[in-house]
């Protein structure tokens, strides 16, 4: 390890919330040589990945972090070192047994095409005999979870889903044994930047409820500031080049590989670093569906404002019209005919900003747990935002 | 599929798109019909002398095939138990070396003339059908074996370590993953290696073993080019047939959700 690196972990970004189901796991002098190299890929890591968090590893390709990733379930079988998880050494059982202990999610999902969805979030339960019952129950669960109405898609084959739907599926299945690790390899790089950033979101509200350990590698900087706890950016030979909270690695970058890896956008980075739900969400009138247009149009008209919110019976939105638009309806119907732009609160102000830049009305409706409807950020809110923190801290 | 048939487009596996599968399913049946349908007519109004009459008689014909189609899955029987498992040993870990020698030594079997096969090993093992099957699953041999090798290299890898992340044995991801999705092209293979050997068992009756070629020596031993027609045209037929339900297999073996 290099002497600017600290090994240990920096203090906590925010307190848990809800009990931690996760597990410690600790590398401690692991080195990794393939056969026939004369240089170690993994040189002499040493490690600790706190209970509960989610830790990204990110680097230049071919520094050593899906090599790491993958000692922790043995794919990669390290040289010499050990592995523990919750104090045990991942060496003391087998690497089928232990596999079933860990999740494991890969890039674009890694379904097995000629399994349903069902069949796939059931494969492990399945492995560990788990009962029939339980294992039904436990994907309708998991589905739930990710966001896929069971009965809907329960029965479906990968190919009739989309990227992010087939995404969702590989991350139930990672969780479908409800195991303590979570493994993810680089999870979200084969899907479209929107999708992804919902995908984001919803990682970390699930992470939010369950905390276990997560260890994601990644070689997107922005979504490993989103989604980090802790970054781990590694550099040859996987080599820490500095361990530490997003926040810190933005501000106090180790060194110059650091610096140069994070980029100089760092300060627009910092918007990475701050959550929608940071802002103050503006509180519209808001009509219902199956109201009537006119009228609708008339009490926003009414509040000052130029345009209507329909919500639908569970508040979640489904329509965002001008007030002509909402005037030309006689009821305000269930399904829009144009994408709505929706940021989860836990998205960051830059997905907010991206996803303001689709929209037509200036701003973007933010939803919270099961989509319900709180609030909007308007452009005027994130540009302010941007000045109080640049004038808070000069850069 | 589309990715897994580009990239094994340099080796023919004889995976078809679902178009001509669903338009040969239908079509070889109607066809094997009309041919058998034209030639039943022939047979009950054709002037035929004593020769011919008893070497077509009904029951001849039925015995014959049946001797035919026997041969025809016994040998695919044999071809299935020893080429699947060879196939399948030869893409495990340090077996991998050794499967283009293996490939080549098959190729050799299906080169050689099988009825040169046949004869020769008729004269070292006897004139039976144990012998004719013998050297007819060595002509049959290469097909399911390059296939089964073929079928479970083009199996996407990262969906193989996806398998063995999540826990499963190497059994497992085997049975569970790269068999089922390697199906369909084994199946081609197998395909192909029933039609080889439905044509190659015509040979079978050159060391007494039976089935259709007896019609076609008769027929030219006797100068009777009417006994001789019919027994090409029935094999013809017959492998058709035999073609047919092998696409109706590949069919039913290919899993779901992977066309």
């Amino acid at each position: 390890m290099s002497t600017t690196t600290s090994g240990q972990p920096a203090p906590e970004k925010d307190s848990p919330t809800s009990a931690v189901s996760g597990a410690e796991i600790v590398f401690d002098n692991v080195v990794k040589t393939y056969p026939g190299q004369s240089t170690p890929a993994v040189d002499n890591l040493s490690l600790t990945v706190p209970a509960g968090k989610i830790v990204m590893f990110i680097g230049p390709s071919g520094c050593g972090k899906t090599t790491t990733l993958k000692m922790i379930n043995r794919l990669h079988e390290p040289t010499s070192g050990t592995i523990t998880i919750d104090g045990e050494d991942i060496r003391s059982k087998n690497a089928t047994e232990l596999r079933r202990t860990i999740g494991y999610v890969i890039q674009g999902g890694s379904l097995f095409p000629h399994m349903t969805v069902e069949e796939n979030i059931a494969l492990v339960p399945g492995l560990l005999k788990w009962d029939k019952k339980d294992i039904a129950a436990r994907v309708e669960d998991l589905l739930e979870l990710v966001g896929l109405d069971p009965s809907r898609y329960r029965n479906r084959y990968p190919k009739e889903l989309s990227g992010g739907q087939q995404q969702r599926v590989g991350v139930a299945r990672g969780l479908a044994a409800d195991p303590p690790v979570l493994l993810m390899d680089e999870p979200f790089g084969a899907v479209d930047p929107i999708t992804r950033q919902r995908l984001q979101d919803e990682l970390m509200s699930i992470q939010e409820e369950l905390q276990k350990t997560i260890v994601c590698v990644t070689h997107d900087i922005d979504e490993a500031i989103k989604l980090g706890d802790r970054i781990l950016l590694l550099s040859e030979g996987a080599h820490v080049a500095q361990y530490d909270t997003p926040q810190e690695i933005l501000s106090n970058p180790a060194d110059e590989f650091v610096e140069d890896f994070v980029g100089s956008g760092s300060s627009l980075k910092q918007l990475s670093l701050s959550r929608v739900d940071e802002l103050e969400l503006q509180q519209p009138v808001i009509a219902s569906v199956g109201d009537e247009g006119s009228a609708a149009a008339a009490a926003a008209r009414a509040a000052g404002q130029k345009d209507v919110i329909v919500l639908d019976a569970r508040r979640r939105p489904v329509g965002w019209y001008s007030l002509g638009e909402a005037t030309r309806m006689s009821r305000l119907p269930q399904e829009s005919h144009e994408d709505i732009s929706v940021v989860d609160r836990r998205a960051t102000i830059n997905d907010a900003l991206d996803s303001m830049l689709a929209s037509s009305h200036g701003g973007v409706l933010v939803t919270g747990r099961r989509d319900e409807f709180l609030g909007v950020v308007t452009f005027t809110a994130v540009t302010e935002h941007i000045r109080s923190t640049s004038e808070s801290s000069p850069s | 599929m589309s990715d897994a048939t580009r990239q094994v487009s340099t080796v023919d596996t004889g995976v078809e798109d679902r178009k001509t599968t669903i338009r040969l399913l239908i079509g070889l049946p109607l066809l094997c019909a009309v041919i058998l349908g034209g030639w039943s007519i022939w047979r009950q109004t054709a002037d035929l002398d004593d020769i011919e009459a008893r070497q077509l008689a009904w029951g001849t014909i039925l015995e014959l095939t049946r001797q035919h189609i026997v041969l025809t899955l016994i040998t695919t029987a044999v071809v299935l138990v020893t080429a699947i498992p060879a196939g399948i040993l030869l893409t495990r870990g340090s077996f991998r070396r050794y499967s283009g020698f293996v490939t080549g030594f098959a190729n050799a079997g299906q080169a050689a003339p099988v009825i040169g096969l046949i004869v020769l090993l008729a004269i070292w093992l006897g004139f039976n059908t144990r012998t004719a099957v013998l050297s007819l699953a060595i002509y049959g041999f290469l097909p399911v074996l390059r296939n089964t090798i073929v079928g479970l290299q083009q199996v996407d890898q990262t969906l193989v370590e996806a398998a063995r992340g999540m826990g499963m044995s190497a059994v497992d991801v085997l049975r569970r993953v790269e068999l089922p999705l390697a199906m369909p092209v084994i199946m081609a293979g197998v395909r192909t290696a029933l039609v080889l050997v439905v044509g190659a068992a015509a040979f079978a009756t050159f060391i007494n073993a039976g089935g259709l070629g007896a019609l076609i020596t008769t027929g030219i031993n006797l100068f009777r080019y009417s006994i001789l027609v019919s027994g090409a045209v029935i094999i013809a037929v017959v492998a058709l047939l035999v073609d047919w339900a092998g696409r109706v297999l590949e069919v039913l073996l290919t899993p779901k959700g992977t066309t």
